[in-house]
C-alpha cells in the first residue's frame, strides 16, 4: 500500500494478543476504502488464530491467540497482508434507505439539538435526510454504524453522561457523527428519532443488516406510519 | 453414551449466566467475545471432568446460587470459595465430585474472589448463537435468553458417565497457589502508551488502584491516583480488545474486560498480559491491585509458562 506519507500503513503491537494497523490519521473516505481493503483481503487469506477484526475510522485492531501463532509470525502475516492491500477491490456500495420517524416522543433531544444550532425540528430533519451517510463501520454494540458526514448545521454536544439505556432503533448524533442503536444500550448521543427497521437481527446471516462500506439515507416517516410496522 | 440430565436453578444467586470460552470472529458486528470472565478456572473445572476445555459450565458470581441435581451427576466447582454444600454437607473446590439425583448444591457469598464456576460432566447443553453459548449480558445475547438464570431455569445436560469417576481428581495446591496468589497485574505498553509521560508511567506502575463498585464484564472501573494526559485533539475512534486500560478525561483508568466494546475513543496507556486476564475475573469491588509493566517477550514467556502449567498431568493429582 503506498501512500504519500511515509508514517501509514503502520502496524503496532496493541497488547499480547493484537496487533492495530494504521492506515492514515483522522476520519476520510480515502482511509476508510483503505480500511475495506485490508478488512476484506484479512477475510479471503485469515490466519487460523486470528480471533477478531475491529475496523475503525483509519485503523483496523486484529486479535490473535499468540499460542497459536506467535506474535512475530503473525505481525509478518499481516504486513504480507498490508503490502497487498492495494490490490483488493471494492465492490460499488448498497444504499440502504432507513425509514425514521423524527417525532418528540420517539426523539427526546430533538429540540436540543434545533435549539443549539438555531434551527427548527422541522430544518433538523430536512438536513438530517438531506444527505447520503457511509458506514465507515460497525463498532460499540451490535449492529451500530458509525456514520459520516453528519451536516455541520446539526453538530450537537454529547450528554453530560449517558442514558442507562437507549430504545433500539434510536438515531442519534454525537458531536459531528450520526448513528443508530441498533439494540438496546447506554448511549451519551442526543436521540433525535427512531426507526422502527430492524438492524440486528440474530436469525439473519450476518445478523447486522448494514455493513462497512454501505450507504445510508434517512427517510422521514410519521408517527402513525410509525406504529404501524 | 451420553444421557439427558438436567439440573434446576432453585436460586440463582447474585450473577449466575452459562459461559463458554468466549464468541469470537462477530466483532466487526459490534459484538465483543463475553465468555468466562476467569476462563482458567472454566478450563481447570473442565479438566477435572474429563470434558473439553470450554465445555458450557455456571459462573457464579460474589454470590452463588442454589441447584437441584436432577440426576446423578459428575460435577466440579472450580474457582473462588464459596462455601458450598450438597445436602447441607460442606464439599470441597477445584474436585471432581459425584451427586446423586436429588441433591441441593448451595452456594453462598465468596470467602475469596469472585467467580466460581459449576461444571458438570460433559457441559451444560445450550444452543449456540453465532457458534457460542457465552452469555453477553449487557447485549442480550446468547446463553440461556441472553440473560442472568433465575429461579425455574433448568439447564440440560449430556454426561458420558453413570458412574463415579473411576479417578476423582484434584487441582494441585501449588499450581493454584501459582494462578492466584498475586495481586500485580502485569501489563505490555498501550498504543496510546506515548501520550503519557515518565512521571505519570511512573505512578501508574507504582501505585495501588480499587475496584469499584460499578465494575462488572464491561470493565473493571479503577480509582487511584489520577493519569493525566496531554492531546492536542480527540483521539479517532479505533478498535478495542480484552485487557486495555484506557484513560477517560477524569484520569480514572477502566480495564476493558470480556463484554468491553468494540471500538472505543479513549487512549489506552496499557494492556493487560493474557497470562494475567483471568485474575481480573476473580477481583471483587473494594479489592486492590497494582500494575507492573513487563516487555511483549516476558509477556509471551509467561503466557507459554502458564500454558504448560494448565496441562492436566502438570496441575492435577489423584484425589485416590
Amino acid at each position: 500500500m503506498h501512500s504519500t506519507e511515509s508514517l501509514f500503513p503502520r502496524i503496532q503491537q496493541a497488547s499480547d494478543h493484537s496487533f492495530v494497523v494504521f492506515l492514515g490519521e483522522g476520519i476520510s473516505r480515502l482511509h476508510h476504502r483503505n480500511v475495506v481493503r485490508l478488512f476484506r483481503l484479512l477475510q479471503l487469506q485469515p490466519n487460523r488464530a486470528t480471533r477478531n477484526l475491529h475496523p475503525a475510522f483509519s485503523s483496523l485492531l486484529v486479535s490473535f491467540d499468540p499460542l497459536l501463532t506467535h506474535p512475530n509470525d503473525f505481525r509478518t502475516y499481516l504486513h504480507e497482508l498490508v503490502e497487498r492491500a492495494d490490490s483488493v477491490e471494492i465492490s460499488p456500495p448498497r444504499v440502504v434507505e432507513v425509514p425514521v420517524c423524527y417525532d418528540r416522543s420517539l426523539g427526546q433531544d430533538l429540540e436540543f439539538v434545533a435549539h443549539h444550532n438555531g434551527l427548527t425540528v422541522e430544518d433538523v430533519v430536512r438536513y438530517h435526510c438531506s444527505v447520503e451517510y457511509l458506514v465507515y463501520f460497525i463498532g460499540f454494540s451490535p449492529g451500530f454504524p458509525y456514520l459520516g458526514e453528519l451536516p455541520d448545521k446539526l453538530h450537537s454536544p454529547r450528554l453530560p453522561s449517558p442514558r442507562l439505556s437507549v430504545p433500539a432503533g434510536s438515531v442519534a448524533i454525537g458531536g459531528g457523527q450520526t448513528g443508530i442503536y441498533s439494540v438496546p444500550s447506554p448511549g451519551g448521543w442526543r436521540i433525535i428519532g427512531r426507526t422502527p427497521m430492524k438492524l440486528f437481527n440474530l436469525d439473519r446471516d450476518p445478523p447486522s443488516v448494514l455493513e462497512m462500506g454501505d450507504l445510508v439515507r434517512f427517510k422521514p416517516i410519521t408517527l402513525a406510519e410509525y406504529q404501524k410496522r | 453414551m451420553a444421557r439427558f440430565c438436567s439440573l434446576s436453578v432453585l436460586s440463582p444467586g447474585f450473577l449466575s449466566t452459562v459461559q463458554d470460552l468466549g464468541r469470537f470472529h462477530c466483532a466487526h458486528w459490534g459484538i465483543s467475545p463475553a465468555g468466562a470472565a476467569d476462563p482458567v478456572a472454566l478450563r481447570l473445572g473442565n479438566s477435572l471432568l474429563g470434558n473439553a476445555p470450554g465445555a458450557t459450565a455456571v459462573e457464579m458470581t460474589l454470590i452463588g446460587g442454589m441447584f437441584r441435581f436432577e440426576a446423578d451427576l459428575s460435577i466440579a466447582l472450580a474457582g473462588s470459595d464459596f462455601g458450598p454444600t450438597l445436602d447441607d454437607t460442606a464439599i470441597p473446590t477445584w474436585q471432581t465430585l459425584f451427586v446423586r439425583s436429588g441433591q441441593v448444591l448451595r452456594c453462598g457469598p465468596t470467602r475469596s474472589g469472585a467467580r466460581c464456576y459449576l461444571c458438570v460432566d460433559g457441559g451444560i447443553s445450550v444452543p449456540p448463537v453465532l457458534s457460542s453459548s457465552s452469555t453477553h449480558v449487557l447485549n442480550s445475547l446468547g446463553g440461556i435468553g441472553g440473560r442472568p438464570l433465575v429461579v425455574g431455569d433448568v439447564l440440560a445436560c449430556s454426561p458420558h458417565h453413570i458412574l463415579p469417576y473411576a479417578d476423582p481428581l484434584a487441582v494441585r495446591e501449588p499450581a493454584l497457589y501459582s494462578l492466584y496468589h498475586s495481586n500485580v497485574i502485569r501489563v505490555t505498553p498501550g498504543v496510546q502508551g506515548d501520550l503519557f509521560s515518565p512521571d505519570t508511567w511512573e505512578l501508574f506502575s507504582s501505585s495501588s488502584y480499587v475496584v469499584k463498585e460499578e465494575s462488572n464484564r464491561m470493565g473493571l472501573r479503577l480509582s487511584g491516583h489520577s493519569l493525566g494526559y496531554r492531546t492536542t485533539k480527540e483521539m479517532t475512534t479505533e478498535g478495542a480488545s480484552l485487557g486495555a486500560v484506557q484513560v477517560p478525561p477524569d484520569g480514572q483508568p477502566i480495564v476493558l474486560f470480556v463484554e468491553h466494546p468494540t471500538t472505543g475513543g479513549y487512549p489506552k496507556i496499557a494492556s493487560v498480559i493474557s497470562a494475567d486476564t483471568h485474575r481480573l475475573g476473580q477481583c471483587r469491588p473494594r479489592d486492590t491491585i497494582s500494575f507492573q509493566l513487563v516487555t511483549h517477550e516476558e509477556a509471551f514467556f509467561l503466557l507459554s509458562r502458564q500454558e504448560r502449567l494448565l496441562a492436566p498431568d502438570q496441575c492435577l493429582r489423584s484425589t485416590l
